[in-house]
């Protein structure tokens, strides 16, 4: 049994089967490109903490897609997703995963640190929470600057119990500043579940800082993407800050070095066959807007595309030593 | 020239800024309204308003990351966090973020703010408000860390702070904020990070100082030349970028250097100073280096009890006698 996806409610927001078959590409190479970092990670080829976004893809793709091209995005560690769905490019994403000179900052920043400052995307962050405030200044920036421009700031539900989430929550609507708090709730703070870390609901921490705060289902791209179109009007048309709580599933560990003696076979069980994935899939096919050659298509698009970007990156070079000091401190600029 | 106040000094550095670079704004505990907790940011709220001089909650760490992430949006954020033992609860944002972004971004992202705080003893305001912790800030790479002791150093280097595309950690010394200096007028007079300055020329021992300590440096000096001793002493001005070739040059004239510190020794700067002293110069040197520093207890509030954890001239004098 598939999840049912919900039925899109406003006809503004409505994707047309062209989007949506954007999304469905998209929340396969997620897949897939997980699942191939994740061998590739066994090979020894990526080295360090790797976090796998495996279940959680309509996060990513309902809520960066519902995005504009000037707003930026500051995000946790499991992060490949989320640059992927932003369209940086899945090469020196791999590239960097891999650590060489073509990896997006040249195998400075590794898998929890991935910046493509040209996508507005501004880095994940590997200290939970630490880019919660961040965010809230780059709102402010772009008030002051009178900018239609906002933050996307997506984090996990592992990050309520620390300070800065309350500073920044607090901050963030005292000064009106346009950001989207996006709270992927995938159930699990590494293996302590969320329901033994915290005493209230998440939404409800928000709402006490005086902003609009929902609980959505992030297995169900449609919604996200309708939740997070709302979040980016309210937040254009100068109402401050937006919460979104997405209850979500990590299908793998914690990272690759989790022996998940914390949940139960069964339970990632129940969550697969909720798949987002599967969803849409199911959703496009009963709309008559994608047939079984069609998703064929995509997973061969999706595998190429995958294949090429683990080409590109064992291509790619090792950093000359000499860069080692490069770029520590930044020079004046011509402005 | 204009003879004013360090504090008065730093106010007017903040303006003139401010006034040269609109992308510059301030946020930090107490600095509108109230002006400060040291009067530094008196008067700005009513010229600048409150868009560009913002009173924040009481929130080292949130507030610090705002001023990251405007930074990086290109802005040109100072915040002020009142003394040095409160940035600790913001040493996650500046140590992890501030200091590290341009590097682990290879040179995407820049953090171009001005985070100001108080440091040093002598108020006295016991244990959790007294330390000079410029050491702390010191160790990291990818920071400047500048700690003037002097009214027109303050000035420059805080318009320098301004002009740079990196985070400066600027540190105050709380018992020179009211201590007088003439101080150039010039708006683009700027003093430069990295770059010691020779306070008073001597033969015979190099005193190497920062922050408060220089004055107890150039005291102790003045008591040496009762001695027919004379010191040379070197004010830092900042600790990152660190300007050795000036100490080393000193000390190879004098062959004899004392490293004053209101920190604690253990662990502290002038462990480093010491260190880089024997390493760039040891066959020029015809004693061990000397540090003078604070002892190694957390501050006390009774009178007696903080003047002795602190380095007074007479230890400097003794330190040096006891080399030559």
């Amino acid at each position: 049994m598939t999840q049912q996806i919900s039925l899109p409610g406003s006809a503004m927001d409505d994707p047309g089967s062209e989007q949506l078959g954007l999304f469905l590409y998209q929340m396969q190479l997620l897949r897939r490109f997980e699942e191939k970092t994740g061998e590739m990670y066994t090979k020894g080829k990526i080295r360090g903490f790797l976090h796998l976004y495996t279940g959680q893809e309509a996060c990513a793709v309902g809520a960066l897609n519902a995005l504009r091209e000037q707003d930026q995005i500051v995000t946790h560690y499991r992060d490949h997703g989320h640059a992927l769905a932003r369209g940086v490019d899945a090469n020196r994403i791999m590239a960097e995963l891999f650590g060489r000179v073509d990896g997006l900052s040249g195998g400075r920043g590794g898998s929890m640190h991935l910046y493509d400052v040209s996508k507005g995307f501004l880095g994940g962050y590997a200290i939970v929470a630490a880019h919660l405030p961040l965010a809230v200044g780059l709102g402010l920036a772009a008030r002051m600057q009178k900018e239609d421009r906002l933050a996307l700031c997506i984090f996990g539900d592992g990050s309520v119990g620390e300070g800065e989430f309350h500073e920044a929550l607090n901050l963030a609507a005292l000064w009106d500043t346009p950001v989207i708090f996006f709270c992927e709730n995938n159930l699990y703070g590494m293996g302590v579940r969320f329901a033994e870390s915290l005493s209230t609901q998440i939404p409800k921490l928000a709402a006490a800082y005086n902003m609009p705060a929902v609980s959505i289902n992030g297995m169900d791209v449609l919604e996200v993407y309708r939740e997070t179109r709302k979040a980016v009007e309210h937040c254009s048309a100068g109402n401050g800050p937006y919460f979104i709580e997405a209850m979500t599933y990590r299908y793998r560990g914690h990272s690759m070095a989790d022996p998940e003696l914390y949940r139960l076979k069964d339970e990632i069980e129940q969550y697969r066959k909720r798949d987002a994935i599967e969803a849409l899939k199911q959703h496009m096919m009963e709309r008559g807007m994608l047939d079984q050659a069609g998703w064929e298509d995509v997973v061969r698009r999706v595998d190429k595309a995958v294949d090429d970007a683990v080409a590109f990156a064992d291509a790619s070079p090792e950093p000359g030593l000499d860069t080692l000091y490069g770029n520590l401190m930044a020079e004046p600029t011509d402005d | 020239m204009t003879e004013l106040r360090m504090r008065d000094a730093l106010r007017e550095a903040l303006r003139e800024e401010m006034i040269r670079d609109s992308r510059i704004f301030l946020l930090g505990e107490d600095i509108g309204a109230y002006g400060g907790s040291y009067a530094v940011t008196k008067g700005l709220l009513e010229e600048f308003g409150e868009e560009r001089v913002k009173d924040t909650p009481i929130a080292e760490s949130g507030i610090v990351g705002v001023g990251i992430g405007a930074a990086m949006a290109g802005l040109r954020p100072m915040v002020e966090l009142m003394t040095i033992n409160f940035s600790f609860l913001a040493l996650e944002q500046i140590v992890n973020s501030a200091a590290k972004l341009h590097y682990m971004s290879n040179g995407q992202i820049r953090v171009p703010l001005v985070i100001r705080m108080a440091s040093g003893g002598g108020s006295p305001l016991a244990a959790t408000h007294s330390h000079s912790l410029e050491g702390l800030y010191a160790h990291f790479p990818g920071l400047n860390v500048v700690c003037p002791s002097n009214a027109a150093d303050a000035k420059g280097l805080l318009k320098r702070a301004f002009r740079d595309e990196n985070t400066t950690i600027f540190i105050e010394h709380t018992a020179i904020y009211g201590v007088k200096g003439e101080v150039p007028d010039d708006p683009d007079f700027v003093v430069e990070f990295g770059k010691a300055n020779i306070l008073r020329a001597g033969s015979d021992v190099t005193i190497v100082g920062y922050s408060g300590s220089v004055h107890q440096a150039l005291r102790a000096a003045t008591l040496l030349e009762q001695d027919g001793i004379e010191a040379e002493v070197i004010d830092l001005r900042t600790l990152r970028p660190l300007d050795m070739g000036t100490v080393i040059a000193s000390v190879k004239k004098t062959n004899r250097a004392v490293i004053v510190e209101d920190d604690w020794k253990f662990g502290g700067f002038g462990g480093e100073l010491s260190a880089q002293i024997m390493e760039q110069a040891f066959d020029w040197l015809d004693a061990p280096v000397a540090r003078v520093s604070g002892k190694d207890v957390p501050m006390p509030y009774n009178r007696n009890l903080e003047f002795a954890a602190l380095p007074s001239e007479e230890d400097v004098v003794e330190a040096v006698l006891a080399m030559m």
